[in-house]
C-alpha cells in the first residue's frame, strides 16, 4: 500500500479548487507550513489571509468573508481550529449557517511529539454537537481530496480533520465523486462489522487478516462522514452482523462511535465494543505508532475485541 | 458638514428609535434599554445619513454594512430597520416571541437588514473585518461599520481584530465605541477598566476620533473624516450616556437590561413621543 499525506492533499486541493473558483479564500493562523495552506498562499497571495496566532479572530473573519460571497477555508491544528475558537464557530458561523470551511490539521495523536496540548482527542465531539455543522474524517489522501470537493458543494459550515502523517491509501483514485454519508466497505462483509474512521480503518484491515486465520470474519467499513450521519447506510452495513466494533483515534466520549450509537439507538440489538481514547489527554511519544499502541488504537486491540464478541 | 435641517431629522430619528425601543420592551419585561439608548444617534446617523442601503433589496451587493457587535443593543437597530421599511413596524410588537423575526440578539437569517449574528460579545469587529476584506477583494468602494461597547472591548478578540484590521490597512472599516462607561453590572472602571481608550486604539494602528455620541452633526463629521483616511481603519470614540433621554434609565446599570413598571413605561413613552415629534422616516 502506498502512503500519502492528507495535509499535502489539503494544500494541493486548495490550489486546484482555487484555480477553478475565484471565490475561494484561505485563512491561516501561522501554521501554513504544517497545514500546507502555504501552497495556496504561494499561488494566490491576494486571496490568502495570514491571521497570525489569533484563531478566534480568524474564524469570525472567515464568517465575514463568507457574508460577502467568498468561500473561506480556515486552517490550523485541530485543537486550535476547534476548541480555541469554539464560540466563534458556534456564534459567528454555525448559528447563521454560514459557508465557512474549517480544516483541523495534525488531528488526533498525529502530532505525536508535541504532546497533549497539540493532540486533538475531542475535535469531533466539539464540531458535531453544533447544529448545521458537517464533520468529515478522511481515511486517506485521495479521500481527503474528494471530501474537500464535496465540502465545496455544500452550502454551509464544514469541518474536516486531517492527519499529519502519511497514511495508507485505501480508496480508489478515480473520477467517482465522494458520497457524503456513505458507510463504505473496504474489504468484504463479515460476521462482525467494524466501522472505523481515519487511521483506524487500516488497523481494522490488519485485524481482519489476523482474524481470518482464526476463522473469524471481520467486515471493515470506513465512515468518513461523521455528520450528518446516514442511518440507512449504517443499517445496511450492519445487516446480518452479529456484533459491531467502532474504532477511532479520538475520545470515545462524543466521537464517531457515539454518533453511530446515538443514531442507531432503538434499532440495534447486537453487542457493541467501542475502541477509542478513554477519557484521557494525549502525551508525547517518539513516533506515531508508539502513541497509537499506548492508547490501544491497534490492530491487536480490534482483533481482541472481535474475539470477545465472537465468543458471546 | 450636514445642515441644521438634516441634523434635526437625524435627531428626530434617534428619538423615534428610543420611542420604539420602549414600545418593544413594554411593561414588566426585561429589555436592553441602556445600551440601545446610548447608541441611538449612532444608529440613526448610519441608517439615516451615512450608509448606502436599500430596504427593498437588503442583500444588494453594493450596500454598506453595519454590524452591531454589542448585540444586546439590537433593539435600536430593529427600530431603525423597521422605520426604513425593512419589515413592517408591526414586527416590533413581537420581539422575542417564539418564532419571531426579532430575536433577543441579532440573527441575520431571520431579520432583513441584520448583517451578522452577534450576542456573544467580542466577535462583531472580526466579522466586520472579514466583510471589509471581501469587499476590498471585489474592488468595491462600500464601507463597513461596526459598533462595540466599552465594556465589550474587555473581550480579547476585539484586540485581535484591532491588530489585524490595521495590519491589513482596512480603511473601509470604521468602528464606533459606544463609550457610555457602564456595563451590565456596574461602571466599566469597576469591572475591568478598558481605558485608556484613545491611546489604546491609536497604539493598535487606528485613526482615532472622539465625538459627543449624542450629537448627530459631530458623528457625521467624524464619519466624513473616516472616509478620507487612507491606509488605516478609524475608531470613533462616541462619548455617550447609558439610557440617554429617560431620567430613570440614565447613567445606571439598573436599566442595562431593566424592567419598567406601568408608571415608568408611560413616563418614557410620553417624554419620547414629545421629543420625536411628528417624525416621518423620509430622510
Amino acid at each position: 500500500m502506498q502512503n500519502l499525506s492528507q495535509r499535502v492533499a489539503y494544500g494541493d486541493m486548495l490550489v486546484e479548487m482555487g484555480k477553478e473558483n475565484e471565490s475561494i479564500v484561505v485563512l491561516e493562523a501561522d501554521l501554513g507550513k504544517s497545514t500546507m495552506s502555504i501552497f495556496f498562499q504561494e499561488q494566490f497571495p491576494d486571496r490568502f489571509f495570514e491571521m497570525g496566532i489569533a484563531e478566534a479572530n480568524m474564524i469570525s473573519t472567515a464568517a465575514g468573508l463568507s457574508l460577502t460571497g467568498k468561500i473561506p477555508f480556515a486552517s490550523s491544528f485541530a485543537v486550535f481550529a476547534t476548541g480555541r475558537p469554539y464560540d466563534q464557530i458556534r456564534t459567528s458561523v454555525c448559528i447563521p449557517n454560514l459557508n465557512v470551511k474549517i480544516c483541523g490539521s495534525s488531528a488526533g495523536l498525529s502530532d505525536f511529539g508535541d504532546g497533549s496540548t497539540h493532540q486533538s482527542v475531542d475535535d469531533i465531539t466539539l464540531m458535531r454537537v453544533l447544529p448545521n455543522m458537517h464533520v468529515f474524517s478522511p481515511v486517506d489522501a485521495i479521500e481527503t481530496r474528494k471530501i474537500l470537493r464535496a465540502m465545496l458543494e455544500i452550502e454551509g459550515p464544514c469541518y474536516i480533520r486531517v492527519n499529519r502523517n502519511d497514511l495508507p491509501i485505501l480508496t480508489e483514485d478515480d473520477q467517482e465523486p465522494y458520497r457524503p454519508g456513505e458507510v463504505r466497505l473496504i474489504n468484504k462483509p463479515g460476521d462482525i462489522t467494524l466501522i472505523a474512521t481515519g487511521v483506524m480503518v487500516s488497523k481494522g484491515l490488519e485485524a481482519a487478516e489476523k482474524l481470518a486465520a482464526e476463522g473469524i470474519s471481520l467486515g471493515v467499513y470506513n465512515l468518513s462522514t461523521i455528520k450528518p450521519i446516514n442511518k440507512k447506510s449504517l443499517l445496511e452495513a450492519l445487516a446480518g452482523s452479529k456484533a459491531l466494533i467502532t474504532a477511532e483515534e479520538h475520545s470515545v466520549i462524543g466521537g464517531m462511535g457515539s454518533a453511530i450509537l446515538e443514531t442507531l439507538s432503538g434499532d440495534l440489538n447486537i453487542p457493541v465494543s467501542m475502541i477509542g481514547i478513554n477519557d484521557q489527554f494525549g502525551t508525547s511519544g517518539q513516533n506515531y505508532d508508539e502513541l497509537l499502541n499506548y492508547y490501544g488504537l491497534t490492530a491487536s486491540a480490534i482483533a481482541e475485541a472481535a474475539r470477545k464478541l465472537a465468543a458471546k | 458638514m450636514i445642515t441644521k435641517e438634516q441634523a434635526d431629522k437625524l435627531h428626530a430619528l434617534a428619538w423615534t428609535i428610543r420611542f420604539r425601543v420602549i414600545e418593544m420592551i413594554g411593561i414588566g419585561k426585561t429589555g436592553h434599554i441602556g445600551g440601545s439608548f446610548s447608541a441611538a444617534e449612532i444608529v440613526s446617523v448610519l441608517y439615516g445619513h451615512q450608509m448606502q442601503h436599500d430596504p427593498q433589496v437588503p442583500d444588494c451587493p453594493t450596500r454598506d454594512r453595519f454590524v452591531m457587535s454589542k448585540g444586546h443593543a439590537a433593539l435600536a437597530q430593529y427600530a431603525a430597520l423597521a422605520e426604513f421599511g425593512y419589515f413592517p413596524l408591526d414586527e416590533l410588537g413581537h420581539l422575542k416571541e417564539l418564532g419571531a423575526m426579532l430575536q433577543g440578539h441579532p440573527d441575520l437569517r431571520r431579520t432583513p437588514g441584520v448583517e451578522a449574528n452577534t450576542g456573544s460579545l467580542g466577535q462583531g469587529l472580526s466579522i466586520a473585518q472579514g466583510m471589509a476584506l471581501g469587499i476590498r477583494l471585489d474592488k468595491r468602494k462600500n464601507r463597513v461599520y461596526c459598533l462595540v461597547g466599552d465594556g465589550e472591548i474587555a473581550e480579547g478578540q476585539i484586540w485581535e481584530a484591532a491588530m489585524s484590521a490595521s495590519h491589513y490597512k482596512l480603511d473601509n472599516l470604521t468602528v464606533f465605541v459606544d463609550y457610555n462607561r457602564i456595563q451590565a453590572t456596574d461602571h466599566v472602571i469597576k469591572r475591568l477598566n478598558t481605558n485608556p481608550m484613545n491611546s489604546k486604539w491609536e497604539a493598535f494602528g487606528w485613526h482615532v476620533i472622539e465625538v459627543d455620541g449624542h450629537d448627530c452633526s459631530q458623528i457625521c463629521q467624524a464619519l466624513e473624516e473616516a472616509e478620507n483616511q487612507k491606509g488605516k481603519p478609524t475608531a470613533i470614540l462616541a462619548h455617550t450616556v447609558k439610557g440617554k433621554g429617560v431620567g430613570f434609565a440614565e447613567d445606571t446599570a439598573a436599566f442595562h437590561n431593566g424592567m419598567m413598571d406601568q408608571e415608568q413605561y408611560q413616563l418614557a413613552l410620553d417624554l419620547l413621543a414629545e421629543k420625536k415629534g411628528a417624525f416621518q422616516c423620509k430622510i
